[in-house]
């Protein structure tokens, strides 16, 4: 099977409700079959308003959405053939598991046989195989989200849609669903359009991550490059841990440049500075950065203790260093015990190249 | 299976069930001195005036306890033939103590409900009895007027005999028990009451109806439009809630009349000729049309709290599922709001089936209801008790609609708000 790279195309599609503010601007998004893609981004950023306009529930104010090459803007919601999970379910409360999961299949006049055989294979597929005449009143929420993701997939839809299906459940219901929702993806291969505020969810479920802030799509890359390779600070503050340094560039030179703080200077990776005298907010990763390197590194500062926190798996260190009292490092509680201790002053090292000169804050 | 494992007991020895009871008790009281004001207004004001309603519809004391005599040598007649002398001894003994106490008359409106032109009959042998001479009433009573010959006047009198009767029951749906005590219909120009139940019951059903019609789609928009707009909705729909029900009436009144704004507007679009302008008020019409307007709240706001609760994203999931706009109101919009129309419906039917105020006003001939007859009978008449048991008909209707409703949607389904 080829797969179609645009088989879901956003073409500078904006959106505004009141005809004053536009919440989503200017979008362009290639979406491939088969695909797993996460729209993330914090609440009012426009990424359920994109979820809605390619299910159909509301129009774009201009540009076109088109679904396998064909534009979809005039077609009603219930003829594009696109499943969708609501953030609440949206189980018919009054329909046992079974006619809840049988209704696209009546409504597209399927036989009786062949629904039962397809509500079937739709439940142990979410393996709720002996559930099928409860009420979904009578279901765990856990239970019910299965429900509801196999509702949306039970019809064979060709793209399927998430709008936070998870921010109801705990967090260990929620871990483990994203995995089920992620093998679920896997196995049969369907187009899934997702919509989460979780960083951690859409790091874990997704092949690339469309992050939105602002009604604008910031970045849209797979996960590890999301978080390795953050094109401006926005994106390297939203996803993971982050540590900043705002200054100004002093010197460009060979891929490097040199970035002059209020108290001392660092050597940073230009990403969006080009010229002397700019502003730049420059982003390193807590676990970036090193106590006591044995490695040389071209940058190494002295910083002060100032808060210990013990995580189990790692222990969390705040640090004042070259002014800024909010530089986080996590470090691996293994056997080699450094000199971890509140108001001990210690040496932190990192490469030039993880710390990433970006846009000003 | 757990009686086997014996009581539970508490830490210090008292068996649970007794210990929770005992801890309990205290928030049992407090709970029941807070609702015994309420419940005592409640049987003050309503149970006991049932209660009355109920004796008072069955009571037929008055006629045995004024002719005390005349029952006890009824007693062997078998009222096929007049009866013997000392049955005539005996009334005539019983009335000359009415006729001086100036309580005859009760007895004459009594027994001529029994038998019609009983009053006069009676009427004629208070002024003769004056007269009367000792021994052989029969002769002298059947000498005052001919109807003393004529055996179902006795009957009559015997009919009365009980403390009890039904007859205002039978009365109330158009039947009587004739002279040999069987249950017939009376003749078929006197049966109004009939018509009246059913016309009722047929009013209170239409009007229902155009109230569910035109609620559902405004309690629609109010539970869907955004709330500055729908606050200002609710506000029209509750509008005349607090307007007087008499100046609504009355306004329908101006509105409807021949000579009224409608018929105006009519004959100014051309619908209708001027010299043909239709009837509205005085009849059906004005009845439904007022009624509906004046029970159209009530519809609204049970079916508005239900659909209030109902996630949007439900008709949305309908329509993702592939299910028309029609097909996905139809399967899971409509369902799930008929515990609203359930409340809605039942308390409007039975608000709608006790009306007064308005098919009185706007009702004329052809548009009054039951309850109007009921008041006709406590106000012109005077007969309570056929009032109260027409009354207690009504009521008794109400509870088997509810009853009904109950075997068919369930009342734990009910919402009211």
């Amino acid at each position: 099977m080829s797969k179609k790279e645009d088989f879901v195309k956003f073409d500078k599609v904006d959106k505004s409700y009141d005809g004053k503010v536009l919440v989503v601007k200017d979008l362009n998004l290639d979406i491939e079959e088969g695909e797993f893609v996460t729209m993330l981004g914090p609440s009012g950023s426009g990424k359920t308003t994109c979820l809605m306009m390619l299910a159909g529930f509301e129009t774009p104010t201009n540009g076109e959405i088109y679904l396998d090459k064909n534009p979809i803007s005039n077609i009603p919601p219930h003829k594009r053939g696109i499943g969708m999970v609501f953030q609440n379910y949206a189980l018919f409360p009054h329909m046992t598991v079974f006619e809840n999961l049988a209704f696209p299949l009546k409504v597209r006049k399927m036989s009786q046989v062949e629904i039962e055989k397809k509500v079937d294979k739709a439940l142990s597929m979410v393996s709720l195989g002996g559930f099928a005449n409860r009420m979904p009143g009578q279901l765990s929420g856990g239970q019910q989200q299965r429900v509801a993701v196999a509702r949306a997939l039970v019809f064979d839809p060709s793209v399927v849609l998430m709008d936070e299906p998870l921010g109801a459940l705990d967090k260990n219901l929620r871990e483990s669903m994203q995995y089920e929702i992620k093998h679920i993806h896997e196995s049969i291969g369907v187009t899934v359009v997702y919509v989460t505020h979780d960083q951690g969810e859409a790091l874990t479920m997704s092949n690339r991550i469309a992050v939105f802030n602002d009604g604008k799509v910031q970045q849209l890359s797979s996960p590890d490059k999301l978080y390795e390779e953050p094109v401006n600070s926005f994106v390297a503050e939203f996803i993971g841990e982050n540590n900043t340094f705002g200054g100004e560039v002093s010197e460009i030179s060979n891929g490097t440049c040199r970035v002059k703080l209020e108290k001392g200077e660092i050597i940073a990776n230009p990403i969006s500075v080009k010229s002397v005298g700019e502003k730049t907010t420059v982003s390193i990763r807590p676990e970036r950065a090193l106590i006591n390197p044995k490695d040389k590194m071209d940058n190494n500062q002295k910083g002060k203790i100032e808060e210990v926190i013990y995580h189990g798996d790692h222990t969390r260190v705040r640090l004042n260093l070259l002014g800024n009292s909010e530089f986080i490092l996590k470090v691996p509680n293994s056997s080699q015990n450094l000199d971890i201790k509140l108001g001990n002053e210690i040496y932190i090292g990192w490469n030039s190249r993880d710390a990433r000169a970006l846009d000003p804050k | 299976m757990s009686s086997e494992t014996g009581k539970i007991l508490t830490t210090d020895g008292i068996p649970l069930e007794e210990s929770l009871k005992q801890s309990e008790k205290k928030n049992k009281i407090k709970a029941f001195l807070l609702v015994a004001p309420l419940l005592l207004f409640l049987i003050i004001t309503y149970m006991i005036p049932i209660g009355d309603m109920f004796s008072r519809s069955i009571d037929d004391k008055m006629v045995t306890n004024m002719l005390p005599k005349t029952y006890k040598a009824m007693e062997n007649w078998d009222g096929k033939e007049l009866p013997p002398e000392e049955v005539f001894e005996a009334f005539y003994l019983d009335y000359k103590i009415l006729v001086k106490n100036k309580t005859a008359g009760k007895l004459q409106t009594q027994l001529n409900y029994e038998k019609n032109g009983f009053k006069s009959v009676l009427k004629k042998l208070a002024r003769k009895q004056k007269k009367f001479e000792e021994g052989n009433y029969k002769e002298q009573i059947m000498k005052v007027h001919k109807r003393w010959r004529n055996v179902e006047y006795w009957r009559a009198i015997k009919r009365r005999a009980p403390s009890y009767t039904y007859s205002k029951y039978l009365k109330g749906i158009d039947m009587y028990s004739d002279e040999d005590g069987k249950i017939v219909q009376v003749s078929e120009d006197r049966r109004i009451h009939r018509i009246l139940w059913i016309r009722t019951v047929e009013v209170a059903f239409f009007v229902t109806l155009f109230c569910f019609l035109m609620a559902y789609p405004i309690a629609h928009l109010l539970a869907t439009l955004p709330m500055k707009y729908s606050n200002l909705l609710m506000i029209c729909v509750l509008l005349p809630f607090w307007t007087s029900l008499l100046v609504r009436t009355a306004s329908w009144m101006i509105l409807l009349q021949q000579q009224g704004i409608v018929n105006d507007f009519f004959v100014w679009i051309g619908l209708v000729a001027d010299d043909n302008r239709p009837e509205m008020m005085y009849n059906k019409t004005g009845t439904y049309v007022a009624m509906t307007q004046i029970l159209l709240p009530f519809m609204v706001l049970p079916l508005y709290s239900v659909m209030k609760t109902i996630s949007p994203s439900l008709m949305r999931a309908g329509k993702s599922l592939g299910a028309t706009p029609a097909t996905a109101f139809l399967k899971v919009y409509f369902p799930l709001t008929i515990p609203g129309i359930g409340a809605g419906c039942l308390l409007v039917f039975i608000l709608a089936i006790g009306y007064y105020i308005t098919p009185a006003l706007v009702g004329g001939a052809s548009g009054t209801l039951i309850s109007n007859q009921i008041a006709y009978h406590m106000k012109s008449t005077l007969d309570w008790s056929f009032a109260s048991a027409m009354g207690l008909m009504l009521l008794t209707g109400v509870l088997v609609i509810y009853w009904i409703y109950n075997k068919l949607v369930g009342v734990d389904n009910i919402k009211l708000g």
